[in-house]
């Protein structure tokens, strides 16, 4: 016992605190894109406005920085204003995930008993399909709409955020501080969420950004294969489908949200590793 | 309380818990079976509607789809006569293609059976020693490439990488076909090149990530440290770590496999290639939902029964969860 302490004494911030250049960059590329996800329908408020005279023009055209996609629309303009459709969901998605792993995690991990085991099955059955799958054919069975989609999606991301928070509590649950807290008889709802979760806030929070990166890949997925966003609508997935077929004519159409996807996936991945190994030092596998 | 069952689990520990993992998974599949059943009922619409999709909608013609799908019979009837059914491989008619859905899916599966094939052994083949070099040289410039490479692999849905790869070398540099499955032999492997390498660059990256870790943990092993002081030449060391490394990577296999069914379906859906996954989108769209159940169905079993191989595995191949799982 003495020596883990020495040891994690030793460990003690030795290191100044800094930020890897491709964290800064990655972080640099999440708040762009934050920005044009809340004031990008400002910037481009007609982004989906069609007109069949400009239509497959290519990049660089007067007017149309990377020119149109086959019903005329501008695709600099459909870029910016498919951003909040792209990102808002995936955001909302591991929030919800995030709060519904809280919750059951919390409840299974502390109460335990048959509760524990109701919602161990649950997410064993979760677990047990695809992910993707599991979206494509609710969603498309179904015809979800945008926000159908969020809420399934929620509850498709949540058995891995309630495995790791209850984890994390039954961990906590065995040191003495929460043995004090027992003996101070406080409730157990304010042990749970007052006392034990605190401890587990570092693992859900890693989580929770890792989840932004998996839930922007389904959502644009799901809007890629025709599901979940409606067509016609600004959406980065929707973009590559509907501009697969003019790739000759404007391939900006499609490398554009394409390489969009990719960055910000891999910003929002590389962010949630980094938050991992600071913040645990444990990390994920 | 001694009866024949809990004498026979205190003597015979492994073989309970084979049962009990056994038993676990046909639970599992029985639950999806009646969520996949009652798919077709909480579908929206008028399920007779649904049912005859594009054909004119007389009395005979709905009588005759009652009369197939045993509408007027009770509900749980109606779930145990389809689940015979499909455990005889028989899961009825597709809506959209007028054919069984048995002759449908088979029609589909080599192209599929190959394109995960070719991605399988690409991401294997790359991503496998990879992985091992990376973790031997740790902080080396190899490594920190298979960390961006698997950042990449990880977060890049496949249909982005897709087109992309598609832009760059089927037309700005037309290396490769845009689309199609090929005539066959040769020309099939031709037409699933790209398509296999967008989908193993994710699959690679889930191995690599897998490989790395567990070569990482077997390197810092007492044996490695002996091996290497008694003078073992160093590729002798690293074929001794990785064979113990390899189970932790063979456990890997269901998520791989859980990855692979989502990456399949949008390699497909990207370059066009008329296989399971485009199978499951074009019926998705179109509510063919006895196609749909099939598929599901299928896919679940899969998983199941190669996430219960994949657990066995690694009882049988570690004597040391052996022992674990045994003293509980």
């Amino acid at each position: 016992m003495t020596d883990t302490v020495a040891i994690v004494l030793d460990q003690a911030p030795k290191k100044r605190f800094r930020l890897p250049l491709e964290v800064l960059l990655s972080l640099v590329l999440l708040g762009a894109a934050a920005l044009m996800a809340a004031i990008g329908t400002l910037i481009a408020p007609d982004a989906t406005s069609q007109s069949i005279l400009d239509a497959l023009l290519p990049p660089g055209s007067p007017g149309h920085l990377l020119g149109t996609d086959e019903l005329g629309r501008d695709v600099l303009a459909l870029t910016i204003a498919g951003t909040s459709s792209a990102l808002v969901g995936p955001v909302i998605v591991a929030l919800g995930s995030m709060l519904l792993g809280i919750l059951l995690g919390t409840i299974a991990g502390y109460v335990r008993g048959p509760v524990d085991f109701l919602i161990g099955r649950w997410t064993d059955l979760l677990f047990s399909l695809p992910m993707l799958l599991a979206a494509i054919v609710v969603a498309g069975v179904f015809g979800a709409g945008y926000w159908m989609t969020v809420v399934l999606l929620i509850v498709l991301f949540s058995p891995s955020d309630i495995r790791i928070v209850r984890a994390g509590v039954l961990e906590q649950a065995a040191r003495p501080f929460v043995e004090a807290a027992q003996m101070l008889s406080l409730s157990k709802a304010r042990i749970m969420f007052g006392q034990v979760l605190p401890n587990v806030s570092s693992l859900i929070i890693t989580n929770a950004m890792l989840n932004v990166a998996f839930a922007l890949v389904a959502f644009s997925s799901l809007s890629f294969l025709g599901v979940g966003v409606p067509a016609g609508s600004a959406d980065w997935g929707r973009q590559l489908t509907d501009g697969r077929s003019i790739m000759m004519d404007n391939p900006a159409a499609v490398l554009v949200p394409a390489l969009l996807i990719i960055g910000v996936a891999c910003a929002a991945n590389l962010v949630g590793d980094w938050l991992g190994q600071t913040m645990t030092r444990t990390g994920r596998v | 309380m001694t009866t024949p069952l809990a004498r026979a689990s205190r003597a015979r520990p492994l073989g309970r818990m084979l049962v009990v993992r056994v038993l676990g998974t046909v639970a599992i599949l029985l639950v999806l079976s009646v969520i996949v059943f009652s798919m077709m009922h909480l579908a929206p619409g008028d399920i007779v509607k649904n049912l005859l999709g594009n054909r004119p909608s007389s009395p005979e013609a709905a009588a005759a789809i009652r009369a197939q799908y045993n509408l007027d019979q009770p509900l749980y009837m109606q779930y145990l006569i389809w689940l015979g059914n499909a455990l005889s491989g028989d899961f009825g008619q597709s809506i959209r293609m007028q054919d069984s859905v048995t002759n449908v899916i088979g029609a589909r599966l080599p192209i599929t059976a190959a394109l995960t094939s070719v991605a399988f052994v690409l991401s294997i083949v790359v991503a496998i020693p990879l992985g091992v070099q990376s973790a031997v040289r740790s902080g080396s410039w190899i490594d920190r490439f298979a960390t961006g490479f698997g950042i990449v692999g990880l977060s890049a849905p496949t249909f982005a990488v897709g087109l992309v790869l598609l832009y760059a070398l089927a037309f700005y540099l037309p290396v490769f076909p845009v689309y199609g499955a090929g005539s066959g032999g040769l020309d099939t492997l031709y037409h699933l090149a790209l398509p296999g390498i967008s989908l193993a660059l994710g699959l690679g990256a889930i191995i690599l990530k897998f490989t790395r870790t567990a070569m990482l943990r077997e390197l810092e092993s007492d044996y490695v440290t002996f091996g290497r002081a008694r003078g073992l030449p160093e590729s002798q060391v690293q074929r001794i770590a990785l064979r113990n490394a390899a189970i932790p990577i063979i456990t890997g296999a269901s998520l791989v496999l859980t990855f692979l069914v989502g990456g399949t379906v949008l390699a497909e859906a990207t370059f066009a290639l008329p296989g399971l996954g485009t199978l499951l989108q074009g019926s998705v769209l179109f509510k063919d939902i006895p196609v749909v159940q099939a598929l599901t169905l299928l896919v679940a079993v899969v998983i199941a029964v190669i996430a219960l191989l994949a657990d066995l595995a690694y009882i049988f191949l570690d004597p040391r969860i052996r022992a674990k799982e045994a003293s509980q």
